[in-house]
């Protein structure tokens, strides 16, 4: 007889658990079954990255470029499951090597958006990049993958947590980054993965006051994209708006904060 | 009149002469380098605060004056203001070395219409603004140097709005960053204090700064409201309470248009019990009433250590009763008027909420001015962390003083507001100081001094403080885009 195989069953990732939808809905991409996320889970994950948050940005910055690598290591081992969540190999190859890009950073941002300021006057005074606090990601849904990685790898190397919303398309790709993101190292709550239509669940996001940024790269129509960016406004929320797989120091300048420090010189 | 409060502290009075500024009874837009009539003919007084006097009639800018602006910025970008770096950084040196040449005449403009002390106007507010120009003078040519993520491009036209409670400082925060990195620009100054931007015409025109590229549009909130709507409009900069900016990014969310917001605070000011008292006083005091404490940075909440609460107390209280509250005109004056009539109401309200809320007020004796709106400075000592003097932003001389046992209590009472523009930590222990600094979430933080601005130093705030940072490198990246 056959061995009847063991078939997993797919969670949302939520301050370092896998846990089910606590409304119970599901939806299916593929005749496979996925959490469909509540406005709960959502208010859930925020809650969740807020100590995720004071956990990661804790840690030296060379400690987070190391787990930002061992992320990578993660997915290279997944390969065959990513390929089959996404575009092909090409964009697993893309995807892992974004993430690679971006575990080198960590270390040199200060040093790069950072400076020491000439004032005139006996003062020491410098400023530095510092992470945000949470930042909220409605995920782009094409590429599924990379474009999940390339929102999320910058938000995590600035030293900020996240919140990610993955629509129905990239679903399967995000149940397969959240086991890579369980095993790097990463402390609880410092990335938590949603799944499920994001018309509702963004909105939540959006308006959520515990959110200090919110990164829409999803090419959403006009309209949706407004809506949000007005719930964001309610905060005071920071609205990033890029391509989906865009790669840059720019991407990691918009999720951080420069802080400014004064002290005297005296003898 | 100034009073001191203590024997032995009495000065004579000292007042700086008015007759260096010549104010004129109308002031109309100014629009393409030349003074323009509002359309639909409104105008409104501008007064001193310290007397309620009318100082002049300020046209009112309507929806036809702000398109005219906006093109007329426009036009100005497209002549290629942005393509001659040389040239924009020359007429950037020229407005700085004329706010210097003219800085006289500014401090004392700005002390009759705001209110503000002319020690300060003249030694902070002229000084500072002058500085700001020369900074980014040096910019204007160097842009491809200051950034590594791009090739530096303007937006465009900016609109930028500014507050009253430092006019002329905040225009030159606006403008000479704007202008440097390739914009041409639209701006509001605050209902209440227009003369210096309106002077400050006078400036561009003597610059030879080409037509349309600064255009200064005066009016209350109607018109701010206005143009920040304006279509034509690349980017909106705006300083000024939390409420309004809350307004503006809801009004712009969905264009696309550039947003920067620099808005209220509630800065925590932590003094541990090896401070230099001596010296923390100073920078309490400096922290909260200078300019009558109309500053978003200012250190309205006090924490200070338990074990050294009394003392700290007692040295303040003494020291409070040696400021010098009067005719903003008078160079022995600490604490000038109060900017508005509204502002006023504002401050005696939370005064009384203080008072409700179960803390105890302390106001040293000091004759207040018979005319003209005042305050004396207040200090409310047993404040707990719930009350709304300590919550909310009053923009007044009121220190709110809680205590704290530890590090960590203060950390967490400092970060526990909406707001995060600015903070204070006093102590001798470098680690700590340090340590507190990098806890603090706050855009500026002052360790063993406060309230001190520089062109060179970036400021801006966390959370509903704002984004963007004005001043410093930095403080370009809102007017470009880096491609």
């Amino acid at each position: 007889m056959n061995r009847l195989g063991v078939v997993k069953t797919n969670k949302l990732f939520i301050g370092g658990s896998f846990v089910r939808s606590e409304s119970g809905r599901t939806f299916a991409v593929a005749g496979d079954h996925y959490p469909l996320a509540s406005r709960k889970d959502v208010r859930d994950a925020v809650r969740a990255a807020r100590p995720g948050y004071a956990r990661w940005s804790a840690m030296t910055a060379y400690n987070r470029g190391q787990v930002l690598y061992r992320l990578a290591e993660m997915l290279e081992t997944r390969r065959d499951e990513l390929r089959a969540a996404c575009g092909g190999a090409a964009e697993v190859d893309r995807s892992i090597d974004r993430v690679v890009w971006y575990a080198g950073w960590p270390d040199k941002l200060t040093q790069v958006l950072g400076t020491s300021n000439s004032v005139a006057g006996p003062y020491l005074n410098y400023t530095t990049a510092e992470p945000m606090g949470v930042v909220g990601i409605v995920a782009p849904a094409n590429p599924p993958l990379e474009g999940l990685l390339s929102r999320l790898a910058p938000v995590l190397a600035a030293g900020n947590s996240a919140v990610v919303l993955a629509g129905e398309a990239s679903a399967p790709a995000a149940m397969v980054l959240a086991e890579a993101l369980a095993t790097s190292d990463l402390p609880p709550g410092a990335a938590n993965l949603l799944t499920g239509p994001v018309g509702e669940t963004a909105k939540v996001l959006a308006a959520h006051l515990d959110i200090d940024a919110l990164d829409l790269a999803t090419a959403a129509d006009p309209d949706e994209l407004a809506e949000l960016e007005r719930l964001a406004a309610g905060g005071i929320t920071r609205v990033v708006r890029q391509d989906a797989t865009e790669q840059s120091l720019a991407t990691l300048a918009a999720f951080v904060e420069l802080k400014t420090v004064w002290h005297p010189r005296a003898i | 009149m100034a009073t001191g409060g203590a024997a032995g502290w009495e000065y004579a009075p000292a007042p700086e002469a008015r007759d260096v500024v010549r104010i004129r009874p109308r002031y109309e837009l100014w629009i393409d380098g030349a003074w323009s009539a509002p359309e639909a003919g409104d105008y409104f007084p501008t007064l001193d605060p310290s007397s309620e006097q009318e100082l002049a009639l300020v046209a009112c800018a309507g929806r036809a004056d702000i398109d005219r602006a906006v093109g007329a910025a426009r036009a100005a970008f497209q002549r290629g203001w942005a393509s001659d770096h040389g040239r924009r950084a020359s007429y950037l040196f020229r407005i700085a070395r004329i706010l210097q040449t003219r800085a006289r005449e500014f401090a004392v403009l700005e002390s009759i219409d705001a209110g503000k002390p002319i020690r300060e106007s003249r030694d902070v507010d002229v000084p500072l603004a002058a500085a700001h120009f020369f900074y980014y003078a040096g910019w204007a040519d160097k842009l491809e140097y200051a950034f590594p993520y791009g090739a530096p491009a303007p937006h465009g036209v900016a609109a930028q709005i500014i507050p009253w409670n430092f006019p002329l400082l905040m225009l030159a925060w606006k403008i000479a960053p704007a202008l440097a990195a390739g914009n041409t620009v639209v701006l509001k100054p605050a209902e209440t204090t227009p003369l210096t931007a309106l002077l400050f015409c006078e400036v561009a025109r003597e610059a030879g700064l080409p037509n349309g590229v600064v255009n200064i549009l005066t009016g209350g909130g109607d018109t701010g409201a206005e143009l920040v709507r304006h279509p034509d409009i690349d980017k909106v900069a705006f300083t000024g309470s939390t409420e309004v900016g809350r307004d503006i990014a809801r009004a712009v969310a969905g264009t696309g248009t550039h947003l920067t917001l620099e808005l209220g605070g509630k800065a925590a000011n932590i003094v541990f019990d090896d401070a230099a008292l001596d010296q923390a006083v100073e920078g309490i005091i400096n922290g909260i009433y200078f300019n009558q404490g109309h500053v978003c940075c200012a250190g309205s909440r006090l924490l200070v250590q338990e074990s050294i609460e009394e003392r700290l107390i007692a040295k303040l209280t003494e020291r409070m009763r040696r400021l010098r509250v009067g005719d903003p005109l008078d160079k022995n004056t600490d604490v000038g008027a109060i900017n508005s009539r509204a502002q006023l109401e504002r401050i005696t309200d939370y005064v009384r909420y203080g008072i409700e809320d179960g803390a105890e007020i302390f106001q040293p004796e000091c004759a207040l001015p018979a005319h003209g709106y005042f305050h004396a400075p207040t200090m409310f000592t047993g404040v707990s962390p719930s009350d709304r003097i300590a919550r909310e932003e009053i923009f007044g001389p009121v220190l709110a003083v809680l205590s704290f046992r530890t590090a960590e209590e203060a950390i967490a009472m400092a970060n526990n507001t909406r707001y995060g523009l600015s903070a204070g930590v006093w102590t001798e222990k470098g680690s700590r100081a340090l340590a507190v600094a990098q806890a603090l979430r706050a855009g500026v933080i002052w360790i063993n001094t406060f309230n001190k601005f520089d062109p060179s130093s970036p400021f801006g705030g966390y959370r509903e403080s704002g984004f963007g940072r004005e001043g410093g490198r930095q403080g370009l990246e809102p007017y470009l885009q880096l491609t």
